[in-house]
């Protein structure tokens, strides 16, 4: 089992629904090809640093998964037919990379926590000040 | 007579001409032991203003971090991080 990451962008015409029907599909290409899935992530529209296709935006996903090495000819081919990703990159991660990797999610999932949290305290405030108001 | 009297200047500071900083590598002295291409703020310190990477000699890279800042600004530029080429990017 290696520990793989694939990135590919997607066109900025698609609806918010179609993202993530395009999402899906890549998952379920890796899980039905016996690998499992790491970690997902959606970086939303971005500005290309240059225009690729004539496109200047695009939608970036992140996928980290384990498997074995089959796997990625088959994924790369179902990038290559679909016509929605205009870019993709998919590497083996080394040990290094892996540790890396871990320290990123956890850190992305305090700031995630923290925001969460950020924002159930800003909703108590809200409904205190409220509550004073109503007093 | 006057002659030898105007080349004995003296300094009261003695002259910084061969004073230079050490270079180092920043990966070494940070403890990085790998280099994100997602990161496209962090790669730009190696590049220079046309977006080329910049030689080790002046970064002060070693050759190993050199080696991964290649291969993360190649996925970066790739992933349309980072430009191909460019002008006045800093």
């Amino acid at each position: 089992m290696n520990s793989y990451e694939t990135v590919f962008i997607a066109t900025p015409v698609l609806s918010d629904a179609q993202t993530k029907e395009l999402l899906g599909k890549f998952q379920g290409i890796i899980t039905e090809n016996g690998g499992q899935i790491v970690n997902t992530e959606e970086w939303g529209l971005k500005k290309l640093e240059y225009p690729i296709q004539k496109k200047s935006t695009g939608f970036y996903f992140l996928i980290e998964f384990q498997g074995e090495g089959p796997i990625i000819e088959t994924l790369e081919t179902q990038y290559r037919r679909d016509e929605r990703v205009i870019r993709f990159l998919t590497f083996r991660l080394d040990k290094d990379a892996v540790a890396w990797a871990e320290k990123r999610r956890a850190k992305l999932a305090g700031k995630a926590h923290e925001a969460a949290n950020a924002a159930s305290a800003a909703a108590n405030n809200a409904t205190e000040t409220v509550k004073t108001e109503e007093e | 007579m006057a002659a030898p009297q105007q080349s004995e200047i003296r300094y009261l500071n003695p002259l910084s001409v061969d004073v230079k900083k050490k270079k180092y590598c920043r990966f070494k002295k940070l403890g990085i032991k790998y280099v994100d291409y997602k990161d496209a703020e962090f790669l730009k310190k190696f590049l220079n203003e046309q977006g080329k990477i910049l030689p080790r000699r002046l970064t002060g890279t070693s050759q190993k971090f050199q080696k991964k800042v290649a291969q993360a600004v190649k996925r970066a530029r790739h992933l349309a991080l980072l430009p191909f080429v460019t002008d006045m990017m800093k």
